[in-house]
């Protein structure tokens, strides 16, 4: 038997050739159309062999068995003392067992164990919510008689990062939702001569529903993805290990100041937001139905009661505060690779608008059954 | 290791890094002026200076990642910006770089970490690749449990031995080595320099090595360049650079660590 890398003879084998990394397929198949008691040859020859490097050496490794090749200089005296040395070490590295615990389990029984354990972590991360939530407000609590700790500095740059900066795409999202609000309304209401009714629609559903939700949903996304990615590089940075064992609160240096500042935010982006889903209303309304913008807040200041108004702009802080919690929340979460910042930041947003909206969804039924 | 020196003067082989006139500023921070340095074929060239004097700055220009502001780096005699993206990416093949950090894919555990390039350079099937990556790991004296685990659930000493591992998973014609034992304990440091020398002597590579490990140095360096006040002030053997008349090369050379690094290196080769 003989290829270009081994020449097999009874009880002599031959190696040749360049035992390199670019040759390693070619190399694989010339071993396994080896008989299978070539590794046990009697005489080994490694003088034509031109190249070897560690890839080589462990396929030669293989072939021959890691002791015979540790015992190179004994059988092969004629090999540099540097491919000696390159072959006892690889032959070392690989006389320690070298295949990982395997891992292998049915299908169906890893179906189920993760379906377990979906269901577990979802329990957990509510605990989690409510146990944080609870260690932010007991710290609030702690640090609410010592102004001195309120972190003015961090609000006011976490209010124009998180608040001040998102009011331009806040205003163009609810200016153009409030004009297809009006739209949709003056369609639908034409049919029934009503169309001086549209400024209801935009208002009732501007005041109670829509400024307060779209705000909330795109601080949602900007925000709390933002909360999470800083969190979590810090955390993987093992910063937020550094505060704790320096004495400091992570809570009170970097949640506090984060949900303080979306408590302000929110409630101004939300009167933001209903001022200008309004004007988009007031927009379509003159341009299209021939509604005087005289008439038009002249309706508004006659027929719509200011408790609209309130109840819409109740519901602020409470998003603020879910929304900062579990952006900053998330981040604690992170462990330590720029994978986990991702996986953290995409869970963060989701769970921040699902809650948004679920919380929205249960206010709308509570206000209805107290007839507000 | 006198007789290691001799075995590699190879002052008249072309050098295989050639740096010329290098200069590299951040802003008004200028961090090399006019640096010149050789790679010789074969050597381990040990890369000493103090904290931000610019070494890894000097790796990063070497490989690629930063554009010289001035200056001229050849590799293999040719520069990498001159190289179509095809002929570049053939060249950095010929690279191991281990990154002061480890810079380990964080989305990959460590066998797979290590295959990665196997798959894709040496276009090897993904289970070749992956025992191939376990005996480099073991090579590099990571024991077999390692090879499923994430970069992130290592400590620093395991992430410098599986980024050396990954370095040389291609057994490249240059090695970069930036701080290699930097947080090993010593006797993982000692392995790590007689697994260089080995690997070095059987398969005559080049090493860059950027250490402050001075038992590193006199254990497996041939040569030795110091880089201070943005250039390097002195290339030679260790003896020729423990000799040059500079106040920061004398307090290195001649402090406390490093007395007891050469007495030990001294000894040692006495005793062989
Ligand atoms: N990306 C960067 N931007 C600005 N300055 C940098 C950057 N990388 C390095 N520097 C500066 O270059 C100098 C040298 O850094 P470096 O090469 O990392 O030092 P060291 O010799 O310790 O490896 C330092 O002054 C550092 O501040
Ligand atoms: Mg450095």
């Amino acid at each position: 038997m003989s290829t270009q890398w081994v020449d097999y003879q009874e009880g002599e084998l031959a190696i040749e050739g360049e035992w390199t990394l670019a040759h390693y397929s070619q190399l694989k198949a010339a071993i396994a159309s080896l008989p299978a008691q070539a590794g046990q040859v009697h005489e080994v020859n490694l003088e034509n062999l031109r190249a070897i490097d560690t890839a080589g050496a462990a396929l030669l490794v293989e072939l021959l068995g890691a002791e015979r090749v540790g015992d190179v200089h004994a059988w092969a005296p004629s090999l540099s003392a540097e491919r000696q040395a390159l072959l006892a070490r690889v032959a070392q590295a690989m006389s320690m067992s070298l295949a990982p615990k395997p891992v292998s389990e049915s299908w169906w029984h890893a179906m189920l164990a993760m379906l377990g354990q979906q269901v577990e972590a979802l329990w957990h991360q509510q605990l989690q919510l409510m146990g944080f939530t609870g260690l932010v407000v007991a710290t609030f609590a702690r640090i609410l008689w010592h102004p001195r700790r309120w972190r003015i500095t961090a609000i006011v740059a976490h209010i124009q990062q998180s608040g001040f900066n998102a009011v331009p795409i806040v205003a163009l999202l609810t200016f153009m939702v409030g004009a297809v609000v009006a739209f949709l309304g003056a369609t639908v209401l034409r049919n029934f001569g009503a169309t001086i009714y549209t400024i209801d629609l935009v208002a009732f559903s501007f005041l109670r529903e829509f400024g307060v939700l779209l705000a909330a949903i795109l601080l949602a996304g900007r925000t709390a993805s933002a909360f999470t990615a800083q969190l979590g590089s810090m955390k993987a940075n093992e910063e937020i290990d550094a505060l704790r064992t320096q004495g400091l609160d992570p809570i009170e240096l970097l949640v506090l100041p984060r949900v303080m500042a979306m408590l302000i935010t929110l409630p101004l982006l939300t009167f933001v937001g209903m001022l200008s889903g309004l004007a988009g209303g007031a927009m379509v309304a003159s341009l299209s139905l021939d509604i005087a913008l005289s008439q038009f807040i002249g309706t508004l200041e006659r027929d719509i009661a200011v408790t609209h108004f309130l109840l819409g702009l109740s519901k602020a802080p409470v998003f603020a505060f879910v929304i900062a919690l579990i952006g900053c929340l998330e981040g604690f979460k992170v462990k330590g690779s720029a994978q986990s910042v991702g996986e953290h930041t995409t869970s963060s947003v989701v769970q921040s608008i699902f809650m948004v909206i679920l919380l929205d969804a249960l206010a709308a039924l509570f206000f209805m059954e107290m007839g507000w | 290791m006198s007789d290691r020196q001799t075995k590699h003067k190879t002052a008249d082989q072309e050098p295989v890094i050639s740096v010329r006139g290098l200069v590299n500023r951040f802003g008004d921070n200028v961090v090399h002026d006019n640096l010149n340095l050789d790679v010789l074929p074969g050597e381990i060239l040990g890369i000493v200076g103090g904290s931000g004097s610019g070494k890894s700055v000097l790796l990063r220009s070497i490989v690629g990642l930063k554009r010289p502001d001035e200056g001229r780096v050849e590799v293999f005699g040719q520069a990498l910006d001159s190289l179509d993206s095809q002929q570049r990416s053939q060249m950095e093949r010929r690279f191991g770089v281990l990154f002061q950090r480890g810079a380990l894919f964080s989305s990959l555990n460590l066998q797979e970490n290590i295959a990665l390039p196997l798959i894709e350079h040496a276009r090897l099937s993904r289970s070749d690749a992956e025992y191939l990556a376990r005996v480099k790991l073991s090579l590099v004296g990571l024991p077999a449990s390692a090879a499923l685990q994430s970069p992130e659930s290592l400590s620093g000493g395991m992430v410098k031995r599986a980024a050396l591992a990954r370095a040389l998973a291609l057994d490249p014609d240059v090695l970069f080595l930036d701080e290699p034992t930097a947080g090993l304990d010593p006797i993982s440091a000692a392995a790590f320099d007689e697994l260089l020398v080995t690997l070095r002597d059987a398969l005559r590579f080049s090493v860059f090595l950027v250490t402050h490990d001075l038992d590193t140095l006199y254990s497996s360096c041939d040569r030795v360049a110091v880089i201070s006040q943005k250039r390097v002030l002195a290339a030679g053997t260790l003896d020729e650079i423990a000799a040059t008349q500079d106040d920061w090369v004398q307090a290195y050379f001649h402090g406390p660590r490093g007395r007891a690094a050469q007495q030990a290196a001294s000894t040692h080769h006495l005793q062989e």
